[in-house]
């Protein structure tokens, strides 16, 4: 850890993550389709996952809070991307269609 | 208290073929949450587990009660209601389990937990939306779900903010060690940008929760999508816990009063929120032609109040955060009373447009009558709970100079008393279509009961509540 610290400055994960976060945010935005929605909250997710590690790495490298916190965000992610996914199956399966603009039943 | 949900879990899953039993197993485990609380009570008053990221204190006991009673009320009035469905042991799961991390929630005090167990909440309210078998119910859940991740994968990037300034992740530390409360004690100008934004990314995320604007879009579809008991366990449960945390992160968190510097900022920030909430929700709930919809409106104005006395931190912490605390046990009455009124005649009536309860008063005198009573209330009108928490926030704000949001309170409160009070003439002066009569099951009769007796008690002798609620942020 202590050689790549010296290497790279924290900053550039900050902006990869802030990057990550950007593409994630545009992503939800523009698709569409759920599934693609889901992905694009994925990348949000692991964004502030490496925000966490970085600054664990950086900040305090003796106490594994961190990266703690970064292996709980990908558990919970998991279990609710899985929810979501049946989620959007079911809805396949009534309306053939992902389509978050097609499901539209509930309006204003 | 979490171990009585696990244990309950255990149970349901055995019983499956008892399924008349279920709902008497999950408010039995109730039963043993509310004695295990009262004996931690009664032993210590104020306690820390896992190394102070846990805290049993006056305030996680008052939203514990509050937790435990919801799910009681909502397990009785929807008793009827899941015996048509198809998975019934996996229903009374989910709802124990979600008000098992409310519970964790109310008490947690580091930025790990409060994600743990808001996640906890959250997936099982996502997969409780969704739970029934039509197409309105998966596309709620779908909308609840999307929406919900995203919210979390913006607090966590707040979070990630908090954690990488303080390098660690508590909000207070027992010991005296760093915590994100000394570092805003210590005042750095260097650490202020980080801290707000970490700040206004916490928020947005939990604005998600409690349904405040612009985090407001989900709000009337689950309402409309999901089933009734669970659109009433949402509204009132999510939102407790929602602002539970949000009294603990920024009270405990980032400090109130001239100690911290960037209460002001925070506090403006929720003044903001709740004006535009306000404003929003009832304007929108003026043209509802659906009786969930209106509430779910409703309901956004109502965290528009809630968030009033967030904002309202000059006062000193005592004044606006028990408003929050006393508000939000008021809410819990009303507007479960409503939905389980609506949940009665609608399963009869087998509709949820508003102009098909003409002349319920009639049809179900009883039924129409709580219903009444509970739109009165969340107008803000005396005798119920609704004006005296209404007045209690307001005052709250006057004190901490925020009279615009006052004005901007009443005025709303005037908007919405002509959608509430719409519904009730509607129920009263209109003609009926159809003459038959009909009462709530027993279950139901007693759940609606208590919610009523609760608003009206509420409303005539509000100071035992209001100790409590007070007593409560003590600990913050």
């Amino acid at each position: 850890m202590e050689a790549v610290a010296q290497q790279i400055p924290l900053e550039h994960f900050l902006v990869l993550s802030a990057i990550l976060f950007s593409i994630g945010v545009y992503g939800v935005l523009t698709r569409r389709n759920a599934v693609l929605i889901i992905m694009s909250v994925e990348l949000m997710l692991n964004a502030a996952s490496i925000n966490m590690v970085a600054f664990a790495a950086y900040t305090s490298p003796a106490a594994f809070t961190g990266i703690i916190f970064a292996i709980f965000i990908i558990t919970i992610a998991a279990a609710e991307v899985g929810l979501a996914l049946a989620i959007i199956l079911r809805i396949f399966r009534n309306r053939g269609t992902a389509n978050v603009d097609e499901v539209n039943a509930l309006k204003w | 208290m979490v171990s009585a949900g696990l244990v309950l879990l255990a149970d349901l899953v055995l019983r499956d073929k008892h399924r008349g039993w279920l709902p008497a197993v999950a408010l039995s485990g109730l039963g043993a949450a509310v004695i295990w609380t009262v004996t931690l009570i009664l032993r210590d008053r104020e306690a820390v587990a896992f190394g102070g990221t846990y805290s049993l204190d006056t305030f996680s006991i008052y939203f514990k009660f509050l937790f435990i009673g919801v799910a009681g009320l909502v397990i009785l009035a929807s008793a009827d209601y899941v015996k048509k469905l198809e998975h019934q042991g996996e229903f009374w799961a989910l709802l124990m389990l979600a008000t098992s991390g409310m519970m964790l929630l109310a008490g947690a005090r580091d930025l790990i937990l409060i994600f743990v167990a808001l996640e906890l909440t959250s997936i099982c309210q996502y997969a409780l939306a969704a739970f029934v078998r039509d197409g309105k119910a998966s596309e709620a859940g779908l909308k609840y779900i999307l929406l919900g991740a995203i919210a979390s994968a913006v607090t966590l990037y707040g979070m990630a903010f908090l954690f990488g300034i303080s390098g660690t992740t508590k909000l207070v530390a027992v010991d005296g060690g760093t915590s994100i409360a000394s570092l805003v004690l210590e005042g750095d100008p260097g650490t202020r940008a980080a801290l707000v934004a970490g700040a206004v990314l916490l928020a947005a995320g939990l604005s998600f929760k409690v349904a405040l604007v612009p985090f407001q879009m989900w709000v009337p579809d689950v309402y409309e999508g999901a089933a009734t008991p669970v659109a009433a366990f949402l509204s009132v449960g999510s939102k407790a816990a929602g602002f539970a945390v949000i009294l603990r992160v920024f009270y405990q968190g980032f400090g109130f009063g001239p100690e911290s510097f960037i209460s002001s900022d925070w506090s403006n920030m929720f003044a903001a929120v709740a004006a535009i909430s306000m404003t929003v929700g009832n304007v929108m709930a003026l043209v509802q032609t659906d009786i969930r919809r209106l509430l779910g409106y409703s309901s956004i104005a109502q965290a528009g109040n809630i968030a009033i006395g967030v904002a309202a931190v000059a006062a000193g912490a005592t004044t606006g955060a028990s408003g929050v605390t006393f508000f939000l046990a008021t809410y819990a009455f009303t507007n479960l009373g409503a939905f389980f009124a609506i949940l009665a005649i609608s399963q009869r009536i087998g509709s949820y447009r508003i102009k098909d309860y003409a002349g319920m008063a009639r049809r179900a005198p009883i039924l129409a009558a709580v219903l009444a009573f509970c739109f009165v209330s969340l107008t803000g009108l005396p005798p119920t709970a609704g004006f005296v928490a209404k007045i209690y926030v307001f005052n709250a704000a006057v004190q901490s100079d925020l009279a615009w949001l006052v004005i901007v309170g009443v005025l709303n409160s005037a908007i919405s008393a002509y959608y509430y009070l719409r519904v009730v003439r509607h129920m009263y002066l209109a003609e009926p279509e159809d003459e038959s009569s009909f009462s709530p099951t027993p279950m139901l009769a007693i759940a609606l009961g208590v919610t009523a007796l609760g608003v009206l008690v509420v409303g005539l002798v509000p100071t035992p509540l209001i100790d409590a609620a007070q007593r409560a942020v003590e600990a913050l």
